[in-house]
């Protein structure tokens, strides 16, 4: 089971609490996991990466492991400590305004 | 007519404040979708409980929301989980794709940049909502990059109408300060085929043939910040209002200059007359008098707050030229707060009430036909629009 860890805006918007659990059959890899959690929760497409291109927007990073994963390929395999549920893997709003 | 229902976006969140006819105790309930922009939210006139909101985000992007009981509660549509027979789940919610040329595949047609080149078009958000008049389940979203778009599934679904940015002049818009979106949207009550929509910085258009074809309503308009004063494209339009009874006046409220048209946009006059201003982004039409107008004056372009520190709300009895300062009730020192596009409304009681919302976080409401004025609520943020319902 995969862990992930949404910013607030998203769990309000998919009205959970805490960590998403997800099941995942395959390669353990973002985009497997972002597609697992927009299957789960459809009113998250598009929030996290664009409908069409499906390009990361541009505030959203990715963290697991106290490493930054963001500029990753969206099909390399996340860390097995991610993939055996172990640690979480964080989609992040980065931090900006005043 | 039991009551009202007032509904607010602001930067952060929306808020329902409901009261009874009299309109002077208010129920506020919110902030609904916290810590997000609710740019517009609209109730339908065919179904008083159906209202959509357009919620953005400059992290996450857009989401649609839709109550079906008065806002009470909210859903995302397309957002819950709906398999297909093959099982699999098909949300489609909140996505907004540009057209493409049938032929070939690319974009439909750029629009002008900052720096003088063509720019493809990319979506940013909803900027406003217009629900059909007889269907709940229709709605027009105009967006930033300018588009008009539909749902006829309750907002599962969106599609553009493309023969406005396709009809030809779609080259010439370009962005203004605060992007380049279709803000206004109006549907003749009389006519369904005719539609009028405002874009800033492209003018007002129409459509006579429910929104397949366009084209573009600005001659009378003159606009000094671009190079052809009298151009047929680059009008930054503010606001465009019209009385249900007389959809062929329109009134428009201009970067500069407060205008009317009396051929359903086919030429426009001035009727800035003696106000202290003809800056400013709102601008409505009583709910019973179709000459009694109303328009909130901005210092200027530069200045984005009410002239001389006095929030003063005009009205004209005579559709236009001749205006009387509304003051009652509203502060007359050190104010210095901006009233934006979509942050006036009129309610349909007698008398007709009306109501605007401030980037300080006021939302004020006159159950006198502004005669006199009171704060409903304070200390929102910043509003972006205001709506009212009367309520059977």
């Amino acid at each position: 089971m995969i862990r992930l860890v949404l910013p607030p805006h998203l769990r309000m918007l998919a009205r959970v609490h805490g960590e998403v659990e997800l099941d995942i059959r395959g390669p353990v890899t973002r985009a497997a996991v972002l597609d697992a959690l927009e299957a789960s929760y459809p009113m998250l497409r598009g929030t996290i990466r664009d409908h069409v291109t499906e390009r990361r927007r541009p505030f959203l990073r990715f963290f697991a492991c106290q490493r930054d994963l963001t500029h990753e390929p969206a099909d390399a395999p996340l860390p097995d400590a991610v993939a055996t549920g172990v640690e979480p893997f964080l989609v992040i709003g980065a931090i900006a305004g005043g | 007519m039991s009551g009202v229902r007032v509904l607010v976006g602001t930067r952060k969140g929306a808020f329902v404040l409901t009261s009874d006819g009299k309109r002077t105790g208010w129920n506020v309930s919110g902030p609904h979708f916290a810590g997000w922009e609710i740019y517009h939210l609209k109730g339908s006139p065919a179904d008083p409980d159906r209202l959509y909101a357009s919620q953005s985000s400059g992290w996450f992007g857009q989401v649609m929301q839709r109550s079906c009981d008065g806002g009470k509660t909210w859903e995302t549509p397309g957002g819950v989980l709906d398999k297909t027979p093959e099982g699999f789940p098909k949300g489609e919610s909140n996505k907004f794709v540009y057209d493409v040329s049938p032929e070939t595949g690319k974009p439909l047609t750029t629009h002008q940049w900052y720096d003088g080149t063509q720019h493809p078009w990319e979506f940013k958000r909803v900027w406003h909502l217009e629900p059909s008049h007889t269907d709940p389940d229709a709605v027009y979203a105009g967006v930033e990059d300018a588009a008009l778009f539909r749902t006829s599934d309750g907002g599962k679904t969106w599609m553009e109408l493309a023969g406005l940015r396709g009809h030809g002049t779609g080259p010439k818009w370009q962005p203004g300060a605060g992007g380049m979106c279709l803000h206004s949207i109006l549907l003749d009550p009389r006519n369904p085929k005719r539609i009028f929509v405002a874009i800033s910085a492209a003018g007002a258009f129409r459509s006579d043939d429910a929104g397949k074809t366009w084209k573009p309503i600005n001659r009378g308009l003159r606009s000094q910040y671009i190079p052809d004063p009298t151009a047929e494209i680059g009008h930054c339009v503010h606001r465009i209002a019209l009385h249900p009874s007389r959809p062929n006046v329109l009134f428009m409220q201009k970067h500069w200059d407060v205008m009317r048209s009396d051929d359903a946009g086919d030429t426009w006059r001035e009727i800035s007359g003696n106000l202290p201003t003809d800056f400013g982004f709102v601008i409505d039409v009583h709910a019973h008098e179709p000459e009694t107008i109303y328009v909130l004056p901005i210092k200027s372009d530069s200045e984005h707050y009410v002239p001389d520190g006095k929030l003063r709300v005009y009205r004209s009895r005579s559709g236009g030229n001749e205006w009387e300062p509304l003051t009652k009730g509203l502060p007359q020192r050190d104010c210095y707060v901006n009233v934006l596009r979509d942050a006036m409304a009129v309610d349909s009681l007698d008398p007709c009430g009306v109501y605007f919302g401030t980037t300080g976080g006021q939302v004020y409401a006159s159950a006198d036909a502004g005669d006199s004025w009171a704060p409903i609520v304070r200390d929102l943020p910043a509003v972006l629009s205001v709506e009212v319902q009367a309520l059977p």
